[in-house]
C-alpha cells in the first residue's frame, strides 16, 4: 500500500478566504448574540445606571466647566466599552470550553478568521449600547453642540477603541482559558484605566503623579476627544494622541492573539 | 486512507503517546478502543491536525498532517465527544456555517445542510434552536456537521459516550448506514460492544500504545471466547471454586474484586454441567453461575497480562 504524499494534488487546494471565513464567523456571532436579547439588554443597563448614577448623585459636586451630563456621557461611553470587553473574553473561553474551536480548528478555514468574527461581532454589539446610551443621555439633557458628523465620529471613535480592547480581552481568554478565570482576570486592567482618567471627573483635580498617568493613558485621551468633538470645543492634540494609542493596542494584542491561537 | 507511523506526543514529561502505528485502508472501519486516558483523544488530535506529534508522521488521503494541514482538514470530518454544535443556533445554521468554512460556496452548502439534516432524520428540528434538542439529537447534528464536506476520512471521537442506552442503539443505526456506505471511518470507544457492532478491525490502545490488532473475534478468541462466572455464597469457599472451575475448564481462572471466580470456557453448556456437579460433590453452595460474553475488562487484563489468576495446581 502506498502511502506517498501527493505535493502536486496540494497545489490544487486553493488558500481558504480570510475576508469569507471572517464573514462567516461574524455572522456566526451576530446571530448567537440575537438569540441572547438579555446579554445586550443587561449590558446596555449597566452603562445607563452608570449614567444615572453619577449624573444625579455626584453631578452636582464636580466642576467640569460644561453641564455634568454633557462631560459624563463620552466617558461611560468609553468606560463601558472596557466594561464590556470581558465579555469578550466570556463568549471565546465558552467557545474554547464547548469544543467548538476545536471543530473550527479541524475545518480547511483560516484560524484567524474566528477571532476575528468574534471582535467584529462586539464591535457592533459596542455600537448598539453606545447609540442607547447617547439617547438616554438626551432624555437626560445630553445636548452636544459640535453637530450630527462629529457626534458620529466621536461615537465612531468609541467603538474603534472598544474594537482595540476586544483584541486585548481576546489575548487574555486565548491565555487563560477559563470562562470564569478570565472573567476575575479581565477586570483587573479594566479599574484603573477606567478610574484614574477623565472618564467621570476632570484631571486636573487629582493628585500631581497620579494626573501623570492619568492625562496620559488611552481612556482620557479617548475620552477627552469625544467630548471635543460632542461638544464642538477645541481637539487639541488629544484626539491624534488617542488614535495612536487605539491603533497601537490594537496592532500589537491583535498580532499577539492570532500567533497565539494559531500556534495553540 | 490513514496511515501513521511511530507517533509520538509528550505533555512534559507524561508521554501521552508512544510511538502509536496506525494503518487503516481506505473503506476500512477502524475502531480505536480503550479505558480513559489510553490516548485515543491524543491520536486523533494528531490525525485531525490539532495537535502536533512530538515525533513520528502520519498521512490522511496522501496529506501529511503536519506539513499539509489545510488540504487534510478539507478532506476529514471530525464528530466529537462534546458535541461541539452550537446551542444558540438552529441545527441548519450550525450546518450551513461549517459547510462555508469548508469553503462550499452558499448554495452548496445549504444543498448539503439540508441533505445532512434529512440523512439524520432531523429535517423537522432542523430550523430549530439546538438547545431545545436532545442529547441524541445532538450528537446526530454534530455527526451531519461532519459530513457536509463529503469527508474522505470520517473521525468519530467517542461519538456516543454519555447517552442512555436505547439513544446508543438508534445512534448506531446512522452510523452503519455511514459506514455500510463505504468511508474511511476512524472511530474511539471505550466500549468493545461498540466497535464489535461497527468496526471490521479493532486497534486496542493502552498507556499510549496500540497493544493488540484484529477482529473483534479474534480479540476474543485470544482470551478465550466466552467466560464462565460463579459466586459462591461463602466467600471462605473462593479458592476451591477456583481450583474446581480451572479444572473443570483447562483454563486459568481468576478471582474478581466482586468476590467471583471467572475463567474462559471452550465448551459452554458441558462446562457449565460439569462445575456444577463438581460443586455439589465438593459441598460448596452457589450463589450465582453464568457464561457471560468478555468484557472490555476482561480483554484488557488478558492482552496486559497483568490479572490476578491462580493457576491450576
Amino acid at each position: 500500500m502506498s502511502t506517498a504524499i501527493r505535493p502536486d494534488a496540494a497545489q490544487a487546494i486553493s488558500r481558504p478566504s480570510l475576508f469569507g471565513d471572517a464573514v462567516t464567523m461574524t455572522r456566526r456571532n451576530l446571530l448567537r448574540l440575537s438569540r441572547t436579547p438579555q446579554v445586550i439588554v443587561f449590558s446596555t443597563i449597566q452603562p445607563l445606571m452608570f449614567v444615572f448614577l453619577f449624573n444625579f448623585v455626584f453631578g452636582g459636586s464636580i466642576e467640569t466647566g460644561v453641564s455634568y451630563i454633557n462631560y459624563l456621557v463620552p466617558g461611560v461611553l468609553v468606560q463601558t466599552s472596557l466594561f464590556a470587553g470581558s465579555n469578550t473574553a466570556i463568549g471565546l473561553a465558552q467557545d474554547l470550553e464547548s469544543g467548538a474551536i476545536d471543530r473550527f480548528r479541524s475545518l480547511p478555514m483560516r484560524r484567524s478568521a474566528v477571532l476575528i468574527g468574534r471582535t467584529l461581532a462586539d464591535a457592533v454589539r459596542s455600537l448598539i449600547t453606545a447609540v442607547v446610551v447617547v439617547a438616554v443621555g438626551f432624555a437626560l439633557g445630553f445636548r452636544p453642540g459640535g453637530g450630527v458628523l462629529a457626534l458620529v465620529a466621536g461615537i465612531a471613535l468609541g467603538v474603534a477603541f472598544a474594537h482595540a480592547f476586544t483584541w486585548v480581552f481576546t489575548f487574555m481568554a486565548l491565555k487563560v482559558r477559563d470562562v470564569e478565570a478570565v472573567q476575575a482576570a479581565a477586570f483587573i486592567p479594566v479599574f484603573p484605566l477606567v478610574f484614574a482618567a477623565s472618564t467621570f471627573a476632570p484631571v486636573e483635580n487629582m493628585p500631581e503623579w497620579l494626573q501623570a498617568f492619568a492625562s496620559r493613558q488611552p481612556v482620557t485621551l479617548t475620552a477627552d476627544t469625544m467630548r471635543a468633538l460632542f461638544n464642538g470645543t477645541d481637539l487639541g492634540s488629544s484626539w491624534f494622541w488617542a488614535l495612536v494609542w487605539i491603533a497601537g493596542i490594537f496592532a500589537v494584542a491583535a498580532t499577539l492573539a492570532v500567533r497565539t491561537f494559531e500556534r495553540s | 486512507m490513514i496511515h501513521a507511523r511511530g507517533i509520538e506526543v509528550s505533555f512534559g514529561s507524561v508521554k501521552a503517546l508512544d510511538g502509536v502505528d496506525l494503518l487503516v485502508a481506505d473503506g476500512e472501519v477502524r475502531a480505536l478502543l480503550g479505558p480513559n486516558g489510553a490516548g485515543k483523544t491524543t491520536l486523533v488530535s494528531v490525525l485531525t491536525t490539532l495537535l502536533t506529534p512530538t515525533a513520528g508522521t502520519a498521512v490522511i488521503d496522501g496529506f501529511d498532517v503536519c506539513n499539509q494541514p489545510n488540504e487534510v482538514r478539507s478532506r476529514i470530518g471530525l464528530a466529537g465527544q462534546y458535541a461541539a454544535v452550537d446551542n444558540l443556533l438552529t441545527g441548519r445554521e450550525n450546518l450551513e456555517i461549517v459547510g462555508r468554512l469548508y469553503q462550499l460556496p452558499k448554495a452548496v452548502a445549504k444543498k448539503r445542510a439540508s441533505e445532512a439534516l434529512e440523512r439524520l432524520s432531523l429535517t423537522d428540528a432542523g430550523d430549530r434552536l439546538v438547545r431545545t434538542y436532545s442529547g441524541g439529537m445532538r450528537r446526530r447534528l454534530d455527526l451531519g456537521a461532519s459530513l457536509v464536506g463529503r469527508p474522505k476520512v470520517l473521525v468519530l471521537d467517542e461519538p456516543t459516550t454519555g447517552l442512555d442506552p436505547r439513544t446508543r442503539i438508534e445512534l448506531w443505526e446512522f452510523l452503519r448506514e455511514l459506514v455500510d456506505e463505504g468511508a474511511t471511518v476512524l472511530l474511539t470507544t471505550q466500549y468493545l460492544e461498540e466497535a464489535d457492532e461497527l468496526a471490521d478491525e479493532i486497534s486496542v490502545i493502552e498507556s499510549g500504545r496500540v497493544i493488540a490488532e484484529g477482529t473483534a473475534d479474534e480479540l476474543k478468541q485470544r482470551m478465550g471466547g466466552d467466560v464462565l462466572v460463579a459466586a459462591p455464597v461463602d466467600r471462605n469457599s473462593l479458592i476451591a471454586l477456583c481450583e474446581i472451575v480451572a479444572t473443570v475448564t483447562g483454563n486459568e481462572a481468576r478471582l474478581t474484586d466482586s468476590g467471583s471466580v471467572s475463567a474462559p470456557v471452550n465448551n459452554k453448556v458441558d462446562s457449565l454441567v460439569r462445575v456444577a456437579a463438581e460443586l455439589d460433590r465438593a459441598g460448596i453452595e452457589l450463589a450465582e453461575i453464568a457464561i457471560q460474553r468478555p468484557s472490555l475488562d476482561d480483554v484488557f487484563l488478558s492482552l496486559t497480562g497483568d490479572a490476578p489468576t491462580v493457576e491450576e495446581s
